[in-house]
């Protein structure tokens, strides 16, 4: 019987719960790295048993984490315990260094700062791991300081691939309330020279030659926080989210607005609808239905929590515009949380199961794609990132 | 022997207990330290400084005989009392909430 294990990055730690393919009693483990905060983890397509982790700190930096069982034992790829003086030590899997080289980097140039001066940009933490689909020693990570580096050796060493960094719109780019992250990386099942990416508050970017360019891809986002709301680059996207058997077509929830685009993001039109806000942070697709979309609208950009007290997603079926309220099993009073951008993921079972996770500690799953919701648990750290692993 | 003390999320890091004790051959330096105990537990290395630019991180205090010598060069010597393993080397995250 297929089973589940929800993957859930908190502020002081990281959770792995598991169950059933009826998804009603769960199992709780953790906290693993207890104290620091996990910003993502996420498990290969291509050996479910191989999970990453991004663990970081105000104060020590990043760490990055690798299990081969599921995630009951974790390593430090290269970080082992050496067992004399001498000898050459192993490669650091958490130096992430931007790529200055003359021959396959960029210079190190600046960005715009919270108060529009130019900043220098500075490695600060990995805020989004996307393990391969075939291969599960390469992984994808979207940093802060945006840029995103490749892993080939199962994390061991990480190299940028600096054509995005390098695409001359840096001193452009600007930090969102929560940094200059890239945060979204969207693979192509079929192309894997197509990848793509979406950073606070740069824009969304697009590379078909496996990372080498990368074009902005933000015509028909409109954007009243920046000079000029039509421009090429400034947009805070929050999440992008796409189907896989429809790769060219991308659903975006943006600081305001939730947009969707058919071409690849060559062109995006707005799919708020009747949506009673259309700020928020987390969307997704629904693991059958190419048309069928998830979203937690927020306040606004200066309450983020939900409408009048009421935790509410928003299903719609039509890829956009005509959306209903998910309420059965969620709090419909004195609800003040917020949905961050990473901590909503759907399984692949045949009913699908939808999971978020809150800035109060709760997470949700609901097995019967949004009709009635469920806690799984109800008092973690605060939730960054939620993902699911559907097993065999 | 050097002793080096390590706070709490350094020592799960390195998985060591308590205390750790280095050997270490020439000066005893915050550099020299540093190189040791990243060398013998590499999980340890840019938790304290920079991979490249080898400066301490910000809310990373090293203390030693009740000094803080954070802002000391790190090729100045340690104080004798380090270098004999009289007193450790602290290693302190600094207080800053969380």
């Amino acid at each position: 019987m297929s089973s589940v294990r929800v993957l859930v990055g908190t502020r002081k730690g990281a959770f792995i719960l598991t169950s059933d393919g009826k998804r009603e009693r769960w199992n709780i483990s953790g906290p693993f790295f207890a104290g620091w905060e996990m910003y993502h983890l996420k498990g290969s397509p291509a050996d479910p048993n191989r999970i990453y982790a991004s663990q970081t700190s105000g104060w020590f930096g990043q760490i990055i984490q690798r299990s081969s069982d599921g995630g009951k034992t974790w390593e430090i790829p290269g970080g082992e315990k050496l067992p004399a003086p001498g000898g050459m030590p192993p490669p650091a899997a958490n130096k992430f260094v931007y790529d200055t080289s003359p021959e396959t980097g960029k210079p190190l140039t600046t960005h715009q700062f919270f108060d529009g001066t130019q900043h220098p940009w500075e490695f600060k933490r990995v805020w989004h791991l996307e393990p391969s689909l075939t291969d599960p020693d390469t992984v994808y990570a979207g940093v802060e300081d945006a840029a995103i580096f490749r892993t080939t050796d199962g994390a061991k060493t990480w190299h940028e691939l600096a054509g995005l960094r390098g695409h001359g719109t840096g001193p452009k780019w600007q930090p969102g309330a929560g940094g200059l992250g890239l945060h979204t990386i969207l693979l192509k099942p079929s192309d894997p020279g197509r990848i793509y990416i979406a950073i606070s508050a740069a824009g969304a970017f697009r590379t078909d030659d496996g990372g080498k360019t990368w074009k902005p891809i933000n015509q028909g986002l409109r954007s009243q926080y920046i000079p000029d709301p039509k421009a090429e680059i400034g947009h805070c996207i929050h999440h992008m989210a796409l189907h896989p058997s429809r790769p060219n077509t991308l659903f975006m929830q943006k600081h305001w607005d939730v947009m969707r685009s058919d071409n690849a993001g060559d062109l995006w039109h707005e799919v708020s609808g009747n949506l009673p806000t259309d700020f928020g942070f987390a969307i997704d697709v629904h693991a059958h239905e190419p048309e069928t979309i998830y979203v937690v609208p927020i306040k606004s950009d200066s309450e983020h929590f939900p409408l009048e007290g009421k935790l509410r997603v928003y299903r719609s079926r039509t890829g956009g515009n005509e959306w209903e309220a998910l309420t059965k099993g969620l709090p419909q009073r004195d609800c003040y949380v917020n949905v961050l951008r990473d901590a909503m993921a759907v399984d692949q079972l045949d009913s699908c199961g939808v999971y978020f996770g809150t800035t109060g500690g709760q997470v949700y799953v609901s097995p019967d794609a949004g009709d009635n919701w469920a806690p799984i648990v109800h008092d973690l750290p605060a939730v960054l990132s939620v993902e699911v692993q559907t097993l065999a | 022997m050097i002793r080096v003390v390590l706070p709490f999320h350094l020592r799960t890091l390195a998985q060591v207990g308590g205390e750790v004790q280095l050997e270490i051959e020439g000066p005893v330096t915050q550099r020299s330290v540093l190189d040791a105990l990243e060398a013998r537990y590499p999980a340890l290395r840019g938790t304290m400084r920079d991979h490249v630019t080898l400066k301490r991180r910000p809310f990373v205090r090293f203390f030693a005989c009740e000094q803080d010598l954070s802002l000391d060069s790190p090729d100045a010597p340690l104080p004798e009392a380090v270098a004999t393993g009289a007193e450790p080397f602290l290693v302190v995250g600094a207080i800053a909430g969380g």
